[in-house]
């Protein structure tokens, strides 16, 4: 039954690495670019909610919304200001070097404001813990809510690239920018909406992770955003239903090595997993094939 | 007078800066106008100097981003330190101390081909990546890490102190999260300039020699560079390898500072490998001579603003992006143009390098 309940657990923490691993995937996809802030861009979001929440005594729903949407503008600031001057310059370190400068930027503006001390994030889920075979296995609110946000979400990302003009503009744009731009899609426009998108997952996986696991710190987003990226070139970097496979498998490997080998150790073996898959399938689990042009 | 060429010249200037600012210190400590505070930073400073120089040898001169370099500075410092510990009374201070360097560069470097074999083959984010996560991996490992030594031998454990099971006389050297404690305090000012001198010597000549060019061929054209035979693995290996070596010689240099090692994310972690980086970045991608004064004047700074200390890593942030942007991006290069300063003195030589530029 433990074995079940981490099993559980694992999925759950997963998903919340799936939602985060969307960010990194469709903006590498379309940007090229590793967005290292989209971790803090998390942290953001649950400070948000967590002022709301327990400092005003809002709603969590409403709260939920107000952090999406703050998000949303910061995301799409920092793609404006930091990222969009570089995205023509000569060395593709340029761009790299600036999203840490600005993971740095947000985890000291939020150092600043709030301090280094843990603040106790109150759980945004309401709904009770369900116990199944006479008690034995216990399923906490936080992770059903988790794994069908999960769930939704991917559903709902899926149709919208699938169906909708701006997900094909999306798919045109990382295929080919220039193609796309004379096809008359405004590029600009596709990459801000793909920060925008990236974004609002970003603060949904930060109220998801924090009410799991309540302590929120500056630096709360920085070590889920890596693990996700991890997630994000597991499923293989660019594929959405990629990143939810990456993200749940990591989860897992994650809460099992936690509960089976040693819980010190598991950071380091999920940056084992990832090495180990960059040696021998390189482009993740569903990733495609690229050959460089000369 | 021989005729020296221009690039002996500037390295013969970067020797000289480094060379300068160790007599100054030195005239200053003897009339007694440092400060306990300066006087324990000093040490430091050339650790870092030698940390950013052999960063930018990887970032500016290979032109890969490595964000695992306090890793390889975790390697040294506690191979280094746990030889010394070995050998606390067995050798002179001075053999022991040169030696635990030697032992130290030769671990970084081992680990650095470890992990360059699988990971050189990656490029751009994928190798910042990996990097990181070998950071984090080596921090992890090291938090996790027992050795104990005793009549029988050396014991290893990854559990805890009681699983080691050492005989009563027997003596802990390195103690999972509280790390390594009574390391002999063999660093001074001397041997760190002695050392940044080295790191210095041995990077600009690599990068005026041959392997030096064919490194920055690969960085320019990672495929014109293969058209023409050079071996990319090789090179990038090698450059690899040399940084990895000469920041395990800073971490000894660190282990061998303080008394007690341990392996926080503070020292060893993501955020150190972050704070070279910046200093790579502010002192200019690839300009060796930068990184050094970049990381001299970055560790002062914050120490003779003290006020500012709370403000210092955003500032440090904001450092970081405004540079970038400045540096690199476009449209402030053609703003640049437009505006430099030789352009509006309306000296010769500068139209034809904007003309360049247009035509590419």
């Amino acid at each position: 039954m433990s074995f079940i309940s981490y099993l559980i657990n694992g999925i759950s923490l997963g998903s919340v690495y799936a939602i985060i691993a969307l960010g990194y995937t469709m903006v590498y996809g379309i940007a090229k670019m590793l967005n290292f802030a989209h971790g803090d861009v998390i942290m953001i979001g649950s400070y948000v909610v967590f002022v709301m929440v327990s400092g005003m005594g809002l709603s969590p729903i409403l709260a939920v919304i107000v952090s999406m949407a703050v998000c949303t503008v910061l995301g799409i600031t920092i793609e404006r200001v930091a990222y969009k001057p570089l995205r023509m310059a000569a060395s593709p370190l340029a761009v790299l070097i600036t999203a840490i400068g600005v993971s740095y930027l947000l985890q000291n503006i939020a150092l600043l404001i709030f301090s280094a001390n843990p603040k106790s994030f109150k759980s945004v889920v309401t709904i009770p813990t369900v116990s199944l075979a006479e008690g034995q296995l216990m399923i906490s609110g936080e992770t059903i809510v988790t794994i069908a946000a999960c769930i939704i979400i991917m559903t709902g990302l899926t149709l919208f690239i699938k169906k909708t003009k701006a997900g094909q503009a999306m798919l045109a744009v990382s295929e080919d920018k220039g193609a796309a731009q004379l096809m008359g899609i405004n590029v600009n426009g596709t990459i801000a909406l793909t920060f925008a998108i990236g974004s609002a997952l970003a603060a949904i996986a930060g109220v998801l992770l924090c009410s799991t696991y309540p302590s929120l710190t500056p630096y709360t987003g920085a070590m889920p955003g890596i693990k996700a990226f991890v997630a994000a070139v597991f499923g293989g970097i660019g594929s959405v239903p990629g990143a939810m496979i990456g993200g749940i498998l990591l989860g897992i490997i994650e809460i099992l090595s936690k509960a089976y080998i040693s819980s010190q150790m598991a950071d380091a073996i999920v940056f084992a997993v990832l090495i180990v898959v960059l040696l021998v399938k390189p482009t993740g689990i569903l990733g495609r094939e690229i050959q460089e042009k000369v | 007078m021989k005729k020296i060429n221009k690039s002996t010249k500037n390295n013969l200037i970067t020797y000289g800066i480094v060379v300068i600012a160790y007599v100054i210190v030195m005239l200053l400590n003897v009339t007694g106008h440092i400060s306990s505070l300066m006087e324990g930073l000093l040490v430091p400073l050339c650790i870092y100097v030698i940390l950013a120089v052999s960063l930018n040898l990887v970032v500016g001169i290979l032109g890969e981003l490595s964000i695992g370099h306090a890793g390889f500075m975790c390697v040294g410092a506690f191979s280094g330190a746990f030889f010394s510990m070995c050998m606390k009374e067995a050798m002179p201070a001075m053999a022991r101390f040169l030696l635990a360097l030697v032992i130290g560069a030769v671990c970084a470097a081992a680990c650095g081909m470890l992990i360059g074999v699988p990971v050189l083959r990656l490029k751009g984010d994928y190798l910042a990546i990996v990097t990181l996560a070998f950071g984090e991996i080596i921090k992890n490992l090291m938090n996790v890490l027992y050795i104990g030594k005793d009549s029988r031998g050396f014991h290893v454990s990854t559990k805890d102190m009681i699983a080691l099971g050492l005989e009563p006389g027997g003596k802990t050297i390195i103690n999972g999260p509280q790390g390594i404690t009574g390391t002999p305090h063999d660093a001074s000012f001397t041997i760190g300039i002695i050392l940044v001198l080295l790191t210095l010597f041995i990077i600009l000549n690599l990068v005026h020699s041959r392997d030096g060019r064919a490194i920055m061929a690969i960085r320019d054209n990672r495929i014109a560079a293969e058209s023409i035979g050079i071996n990319v693995m090789k090179y990038k290996m090698m450059a690899f390898t040399i940084s990895a070596s000469i920041a395990g010689v800073a971490g000894v240099l660190y282990a061998h500072n303080l008394s007690t090692l341990t392996a926080l994310p503070k020292n060893f972690g993501y955020n150190m490998s972050i704070m070279i980086l910046v200093y790579v970045v502010l002192g200019g991608i690839g300009n060796i001579r930068g990184s050094v004064i970049a990381a001299v004047v970055l560790t002062l700074l914050p120490e003779m603003l003290r006020g500012l200390s709370d403000y210092r890593m955003l500032i440090y942030a904001i450092v970081l992006i405004g540079l970038m942007l400045f540096n690199w991006s476009p449209k402030a290069i053609a703003l640049r143009e437009k505006y430099s300063l030789r352009r509006i003195l309306g000296k010769t030589g500068t139209k034809n390098v904007s003309e360049n530029r247009t035509e590419e």
